[in-house]
This record gives C-alpha cells, structure tokens and sequence, in this order.
C-alpha cells in the first residue's frame, strides 16, 4: 500500500496574531513554525502506525511552498516516513494547494491520501474534499478511527452529536482528527534519519485561484470582566438572565 | 439566477444549522435580487414547506432514503447537477460535518471558490467578499471569491435563524443519483444529548475539576439550562471526559451564546476554540487565570462551593 500524508505548515499554537502591509498580510517576524496539529498528531502518526504494522506500506509526505518549509518537513520525517515532496509553489488558495497535491497523489499511484481536519490558521477544513473530488475517490472527513484490510477501509466518522462507522474501497482520501492516534515525540535516531531521507522537489501544474484574501481583522477587545464576589454566586445567575440574557 | 441552500437532515428533522444557511441564503439572495430555492437529498418527516419561514421561496427534493446516508462524493454530483439546472451563482452550506465534506468537492467540481467558515453575509458592492474566521477565531479574513460560482460555508451559530411567515413551494426535482462508495455501517448517537457544534449554551469543565468523578455538577447546571458539555484538552486527554467533548484549538470550535467555564485555565489554545461564544463566564480559583481577561462575567471562587448556590439559584429561576 502506498500512503500520502499532506502536511502543511503553521504558526506555533502560541503565536501572535498580528498583521502587516495595511492588513493584508500575517506579521511573521519573530514566529516559531510548527507541523499543523491535525497533520501531525493523527494523520502522520496514524499512517506510521499503519506502517508499522505492515511494513510493506510505502510512506510519503507532500507539502505545498517554497524552500522555507523544508525545516517542517524534515521535522514530519524525523517521526516517520520514506520520502517527502514539496511541490515548488507559494500556496495560493485551498483550490491551487489541493490542485498540486492531486497531481502528486496521480503521478504517483497513492491508495490512501491522509490530511488533518483542517489547518490551525486558515481553519478551511477543504483540502481533502477538493483533493477527493479531483481524482474523483471516495472521502471521509473528520475521521477518528481508521484500518486497512487489504482494498477496504473501515472508519469511524464524526456525526452531531455521535459517530459514524463507514466503509469504502482504496484509493481513499480520509481527513483526521482527535482520536485517530496519540501524538509522538520524534526520537533522536528519527532527527538523524530524517536529514538523509529524499525530499523531492517538484513543479507545480498551472491552476488558477478561485479566491483570495482581501484583508484580515482582530476581533474587537472585550470590554473587561464583571466580577462576582463568590460569596453571592446567585448575583452571577440574575445577571445572566437579566442582563446578559442568555439564560 | 438564484442562491441555492443545502438542506441537511438528520433522524427525520432539518438540523437547525441548515435553519441558520436558510435564513442566509434567503437574506443574500434578496441583497442579490435573485431567487432563493432549497435542495434536500433524502427523505424526513418534517414540513419542507416551513422552510418559507425562513425567505426560501422554493424547496427541491430528491426523495430516496438511500441517500439518508451520506456520500459527499455522490452528493456533490448531485448538487452540481440541480445548480446548473436551476442557475444557482452561490450555493449556501453549513460548514457543520456534512458542509465540511460537500463544500470543498462540490467546490473542486464546479471550479466554484469556497468561503469555509463565513461569519457574515458577503459584501456584494463591487465584488464578492466573505468574512471568514482564521486562526482559529483569533481573526477574521475577508476573502474575495473569484469565480461566477460561489460556495459559502456557514459556520453554525454565526447567523440567526429568521421566522417569517412565507411558506415554501415543495418540488420534486430529478437528478441523476450516483451509486454510493461510502457505506455506513452502524451510527452511534448519544441519546438526548445536544450535539456541541450546534449548542447555544455550553457548560465547560477543566482539570481543575480534579477528577472524572466531580462532573455532576457540570452535567447537572447543563441539563437545567439546555446546555452542552465541553471540556479542555487535558481532560479528554486524561479520559475523563469523551474525545468529542475537547474544545479547543485542537479539538471542537465552539462560538454559543454562553460559554460557562469551570476550573478551566484559559490557556491560549482553550481560547481560541471558544472565543467567538457571545458572552464567556469563567470560575477559577485563581484571580490570575488568564480566562479573566478573555471573560464577560467571572468569579473567583472554588468551584466546588460556588458550584452547588448556582445551580440552586438557576433552578429556582426556572421554577424547578
Ligand atoms: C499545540 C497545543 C495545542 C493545544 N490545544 C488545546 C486545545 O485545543 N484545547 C485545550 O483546552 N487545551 C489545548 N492545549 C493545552 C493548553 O495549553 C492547556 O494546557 C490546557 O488548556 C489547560 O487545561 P485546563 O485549563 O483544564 O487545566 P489547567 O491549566 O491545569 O487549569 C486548571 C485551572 O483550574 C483552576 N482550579 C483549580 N482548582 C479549582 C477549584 N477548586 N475551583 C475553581 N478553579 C480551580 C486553576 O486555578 C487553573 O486555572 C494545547 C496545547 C498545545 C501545546
């Protein structure tokens, strides 16, 4: 089986949010970059893990962007994996990014194409549905359970309010989340492995964007929190259904 | 030309973020001056023609149970099909779970940009843009959709459900049904429990709680007020509480009415699941949680005495 994790690269989880360039731009002066969460934590180790267990399973990961990402991809490797691609492209929208990961997924014959939920910056949750309809295979989002025998997948899916067990035949595109596995620590015989593990360089295929930022904004400032002493707790519940009217 | 709204449905019954994609489609649609039409795939028991109260004007229906059971392959066909057939230039979603699998493949099919997570209705003066949230709620980017196609993703919670008077004409509508390859297999529902994502009151717990065995209280001020239970990372992490209950910046986004958070630090990560809820309530012992700063309404106070004076004082304001 052969297995394609897509991996894309955010700002660490504690990062400011700032922005540059009358607001159209992130201000990244000064951030730290990490693996996105969902990427990380369940599609890349759940894909190991599947490895692990059949150790005929063939492991690559595929990042979109310049030479600046290189860092987080040997980062990806240092916990697993064969081999990386970087397709050459500044990344545009979510359409051009999972454009360029379908031609990768084409060109090289995957069964499983593996993403997170969606990335922590962009909050878009889009790139495996646009990468499943583009190769025209089945997907299942949000997936917190996922086994392989031998063409078939079984999953588990997030439903409101409970979950779903699904079945459907390889090739497949799945999007992780919460559940799916535990996050790893990469060890130093990983960190060492990774520098010398092949990371391809590509060409990207012309696409044309469909959107495009217009700007950024903070949400406003909080006003500022209204104490309650804790000796009057009551005082809290008639302001929430007197003033605050939410209950 | 016209907008056209996804209808989703579960267990018989319009999922109220569909009510809320009605009711903007329905708005965005007069801001167009076009038609709005609804498209349910599926059968259920409830009155299509309610969906009027809503502003839409017309409902087109699939009626086929296979269908009942989500294919967001299949499905994409399908919608693409009824956009050509009924001239749709923006087809509003929910980016609840079934928007989050449609949006983006119907959006690869019809080379039709994608709004995921609009907050707002577009600004159509000289171009089309939608306030999205980013950074996991942290900001906002307005993004501007290109193609003649638009598909805007409307998160749950973001926009109010109207109740007009208007009754929707009800239609068939033919389209070609392509064979599922997804099967689902077996559906596990919590019973009674309101689903997270579409919560208008969320009761929230963290490890200050101290144990899974304390989560009485949260389960009981939630259940007198409607409300759904959340909890922070290290919670689920620890198995205290279920995995689909973590909100966060890695787990479930949540923007309810209320956020009430008990023995919850509000580390950045916590924050950025639950910081678009309209009014935030915190409890924590510690004056210097940083929850302080990021709450409307807070105490500081032990939860464990605190706790049982606000559940009594809510029920004697509901009478119980
Ligand atoms: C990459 C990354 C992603 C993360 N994603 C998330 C996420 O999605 N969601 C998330 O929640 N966290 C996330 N975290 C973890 C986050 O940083 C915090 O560690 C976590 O939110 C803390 O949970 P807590 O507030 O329940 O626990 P603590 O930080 O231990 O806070 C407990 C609080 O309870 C208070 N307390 C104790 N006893 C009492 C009492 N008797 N009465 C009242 N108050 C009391 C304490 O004063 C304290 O403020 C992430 C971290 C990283 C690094």
């Amino acid at each position: 089986m052969k297995i394609l994790v897509c991996i894309s690269k955010t700002p660490d989880t504690t990062a400011k949010i700032a922005f540059t360039d009358n607001n159209t731009k992130f201000a990244t002066e000064g951030v730290q970059w990490i693996i996105n969460p969902y990427d990380e934590w369940y599609a890349l180790v759940r894909a190991i893990e599947l490895k692990e267990k059949d150790p005929t399973t063939v492991l690559h990961l595929v990042n979109v962007g310049g030479a600046e990402n290189d860092a987080i991809i040997r980062k990806a490797l240092a916990l697993g994996g064969d081999e990386a691609i970087r397709v050459n492209i500044e990344s545009q929208d979510s359409f051009t990014i999972a454009s360029q990961i379908a031609q990768v997924a084409k060109d090289g014959g995957y069964d499983l194409v593996f993403t997170g939920k969606e990335t922590i910056d962009y909050n878009g949750s889009s790139i495996g549905g646009m990468v499943a309809e583009l190769l025209d295979w089945p997907y299942v989002s949000l997936a917190t359970k996922l086994d392989i025998e031998g063409s078939n997948a079984k999953l588990t899916r997030e439903i409101e309010g409970g979950e779903e067990t699904v079945e459907a035949s390889l090739p497949l595109v799945v999007s992780a989340q919460k559940g799916m596995a535990e996050q790893r620590i990469p060890n130093m015989k990983g960190i060492m492995g990774a520098r010398t593990k092949p990371l391809k360089v590509v060409e990207p295929v012309a696409v044309e964007a469909l959107t495009s930022i217009a700007g950024f904004e903070l949400p406003p400032a909080k006003a500022g929190v209204k104490l309650v002493p804790a000796d009057n707790p009551e005082e809290l519940v008639r302001l929430l259904h007197e003033e605050a009217k939410v209950i | 030309m016209s907008v056209l709204v996804y209808i989703d449905h579960t267990d018989g019954e319009i999922k109220k973020s569909s009510l809320e994609a009605a009711s903007y489609g329905a708005q965005l649609a007069s801001q167009l001056g076009v038609a709005a039409h609804g498209l349910v795939l599926g059968t259920l028991n409830a009155d299509l023609s309610a969906l009027g109260k809503q502003g839409l004007q017309k409902v087109h229906q699939v009626k086929n149970d296979s269908l009942n059971q989500f294919d967001p392959g299949q499905q994409a066909v399908m919608v693409a099909e009824a956009v050509t057939s009924l001239a749709a230039t923006v087809v509003v979603v929910s980016n609840n779970v079934t928007g989050k699998a449609l949006g983006p493949r119907l959006s690869a099919r019809l080379k039709a940009g994608l709004v995921a997570g609009a907050v707002a209705l577009p600004d159509t003066s000289n171009s089309f843009v939608v306030k999205k949230a980013v950074f996991s709620g942290k900001a906002f980017a307005q993004v501007a959709v290109s193609s003649p196609i638009k598909i805007i993703a409307l998160t749950p919670n973001a926009f109010s459900v109207s109740n007009g008077d208007g009754s929707a004409e009800v239609a068939d509508i033919n389209l070609t049904v392509p064979a599922a390859k997804i099967k689902v297999t077996g559906t596990n529902k919590i019973k009674g429990q309101i689903p997270l994502s579409e919560a208008e009151l969320v009761v929230s717990g963290g490890r200050g709680l101290k144990g899974p065995e304390n989560w009485g209280m949260i389960e009981e001020l939630a259940d007198l007020l409607g409300a759904a239970t959340a909890c922070s990372r290290p919670v689920a992490d620890s198995h205290w509480r279920p995995h689909h209950e973590h909100v966060g910046q890695t787990g479930g986004a949540v923007a309810p009415n209320l956020y009430f958070a008990v023995g919850i630090s509000g580390a950045i990560q916590h924050l950025a699941g639950v910081n678009r809820s309209k009014v935030i309530v915190v409890i924590n012992k510690d004056p210097e949680a940083p929850f302080f700063k990021a709450a409307d309404y807070g105490i500081v106070g032990d939860a464990f005495e605190v706790m049982p004076k606000i559940i009594d004082s809510v029920k004697k304001l509901k009478g119980k």
